[in-house]
């Protein structure tokens, strides 16, 4: 379990900016991420989605991370959505509250389609 | 009558296969050596024997006892029983051809069980427990029994050697040789001290019976359990990963196959195991499995799950898992695939029992921002036997996680000379892991119970949520201030807590 820096790629699928999130969520990923989130927002966006499949790890300062840009998307109307978040992390996010603040599905293609609510797949 | 063998001369062919009834040798007037040989044994009258079109024999006949040439009678009599027996004989050919198929399945399956045997009958029958270490082997033939073997030998000081080895060919030659390989290299373990020259000893005594186009790739190491230091040398054989706290490597030593040529050398390097670390001994049959695209497994996921698992029986049942997943579901397995794992256990080397039960793991980290993964993946292999649903263990690493962070940040406010300590206790149906750091707070800290409303409103930061997670992850979470600020996260191990959703 070696440690890996987080390592951001940011696209645009169906008018969603979609953040492909690599590795680590911890303290090493303040600067990458908060960059993506940046270049995300640059163009416009309407909705941001977060994608968690190649996470491998997600501690309390990522969640804090996270919360930092819940704070920004939420000043300037931003829908933040995430994906591909495995079951331990999904129970996180439950826990912390976060799912009640984004939209949380399982897949990309559920991402591009739901705005409201969680799907329970 | 069966088939002639002499119908195999072209001309004599050719006759009868043309012919579709009685030939008289005699009219016959052709320069072929195949008929005068007929001629001059005595054959006077040829009768083909076909079936469905091919010739299948000829009925050879002599002169009449009459000595009177054959009548036109005798031809036409002598073609009806041709086309009589021709179908019959037919019939029994074929019975024939099935039968000794059949043995030689048969013999084939035979000597596959006998292969299997004499493999089974070499492997070792237990592997030797080692305070501190966690040692786990598998070997699975494939149906066609490759030469595969390993074992681990038990050294008179005190040192265990491994061997993990692979005879090229199959079947019971390959056991044969692989049998003999064992045995050897048995008996110059006890006798020899560096790996290198064991080898070289193996080789040499190999090399003169060695069948042609046979050899054995092995690698064979050689361990101190008590200061985890490895010394190894290798016969060509795949290289073993170790992982270590710095990342996954190889264990590179050069070497030629056994029994390919006398007098060879065999490189010995030497390594040493740390608390954590683990190896995996492997051999070609993981590597090189296939997928049903036919591309192989390869050697860089085989690294990457080595990275990934914790070491011992689960490192095992991880790659297992990751091959049948790239395979397929019910690919058969191509060759034989053995490994053997190594782990130098976090755990106190004599697992010292305390008045909170038996240590499983007692370590120390230095409170550098990133150990807390080192804590989590030494808890996680300490807690491997205890069968925790994978969603509770989940819990466990990430509560294990943070206490690990807040003890460097808040209590040992990074300073890489203030370690933590970690420690992992199981008793009856409690897991405990304490956490202690060289703080004073005699309290859980972080009074502020995080609320993601005022966290997103502004009125708080967005940080503090360790503890936060620790409670809700673990089953009770404590903090007592006997030996330094300590904090207990405890998991009850049966039907405890929130349930294994």
């Amino acid at each position: 379990m070696a440690i890996h820096e987080l390592q951001v790629a940011v696209r645009e699928r169906d008018g969603v900016v979609v953040i492909d999130l690599t590795g680590d969520v911890n303290s090493s990923a303040e600067t990458a991420l908060n960059r993506a989130y940046a270049e995300a927002v640059s163009g416009g966006a309407a909705a941001v989605a977060l994608n968690f499949e190649a996470a491998d790890y997600i501690n309390s300062t990522g969640i804090a991370l996270i919360v930092g840009l819940l704070v920004q998307a939420r000043a300037s109307g931003i829908e933040v959505k995430a994906f591909g978040l495995p079951s331990h992390y999904r129970e996180i996010f439950e826990i912390t509250r976060l799912a009640d603040f984004m939209t949380i599905t399982d897949t990309e293609e559920r991402a591009m389609g739901a705005t409201e609510g969680n799907d329970d797949a | 009558m069966a088939r002639d063998e002499r119908l195999s001369a072209p001309v004599a062919r050719d006759v009868a296969e043309q012919a579709s009834e009685a030939v008289d040798l005699d009219a016959l007037e052709l320069d072929s050596p195949a008929l005068r040989e007929l001629k001059e044994s005595g054959v006077k009258l040829a009768v083909p024997l076909v079936s469905q079109g091919e010739l299948i024999g000829v009925l050879n006949l002599g002169h009449r006892l009459s000595e009177q040439d054959y009548s036109s009678d005798d031809r036409k009599l002598l073609d009806n029983l041709a086309a009589q027996a021709a179908p019959a004989l037919r019939v029994g050919q074929l019975v024939r051809e099935q039968e000794a198929e059949a043995m030689m399945r048969q013999r084939f399956e035979q000597e596959l069980e006998v292969a299997r045997l004499i493999q089974q009958n070499f492997l070792p029958k237990e592997l030797p427990e080692l305070p501190g270490w966690q040692i786990a082997a598998y070997y699975h033939p494939a149906r066609e029994v490759g030469g595969d073997f390993y074992d681990v030998i038990a050294l008179s000081d005190g040192r265990v050697g491994f061997v993990v080895g692979d005879v090229t060919d199959k079947g019971v030659p390959a056991a044969l040789v692989m049998s003999a390989t064992r045995s050897v290299l048995r008996a110059s373990a006890q006798r020899l001290i560096e790996p290198g020259v064991v080898l070289e000893c193996v080789n040499d005594h190999l090399c003169p019976d060695m069948p042609a186009k046979m050899f054995v790739t092995c690698l064979y190491g050689v361990l101190d359990p008590q200061s985890g230091h490895l010394r190894f040398a290798n016969a060509g054989h795949d290289l073993p990963y170790v992982k270590t706290a710095d990342g996954v490597v190889e264990l590179r030593a050069r070497g030629m196959p056994l029994g390919l040529m006398p007098g060879m050398a065999y490189e010995e390097k030497e390594m040493t195991l740390e608390l954590g670390d683990s190896v995996l001994l492997h051999s070609d049959g993981v590597v090189e499995a296939h997928d049903p695209e036919r591309n192989m497994f390869g050697f860089p996921r085989l690294k990457e799950t080595v990275g990934d698992a914790p070491g011992g029986q689960e490192l095992i049942d991880r790659v297992l898992r990751d091959l049948a997943e790239f395979t397929g579901a019910g690919a058969e397995q191509e060759d034989d695939i053995t490994m053997v794992a190594l782990q130098r256990s976090p755990a106190a080397s004599s697992a010292p029992v305390s008045p909170n039960g038996r240590v499983l793991a007692d370590f120390e980290l230095p409170s550098t921002p990133g150990n807390e993964r080192k804590a989590i993946e030494l808890v996680e292999s300490a807690v491997a036997d205890l069968g925790l649903a994978s969603a509770r263990l989940e819990r466990l690493k990430t509560a294990v996680g943070e206490a690990t962070m807040n003890a460097m940040e808040h209590g040992n406010e990074h300073d890489p000379a203030r370690p933590v300590l970690i420690k992992v206790l199981h008793s009856g149906d409690r897991l405990r892991v304490r956490v202690t750091d060289e703080g004073d707070a005699d309290e859980l800290g972080e009074a502020e119970i995080p609320d993601l409303l005022a966290k997103l409103e502004g009125r708080q930061k967005p940080r503090g949520w360790g503890l936060f997670l620790i409670k809700e992850m673990v089953d009770e979470a404590h903090v007592t201030n006997e030996d330094g600020h300590t904090l207990e996260l405890v998991m009850h191990l049966e039907g405890g807590g929130d349930g294994d959703s």
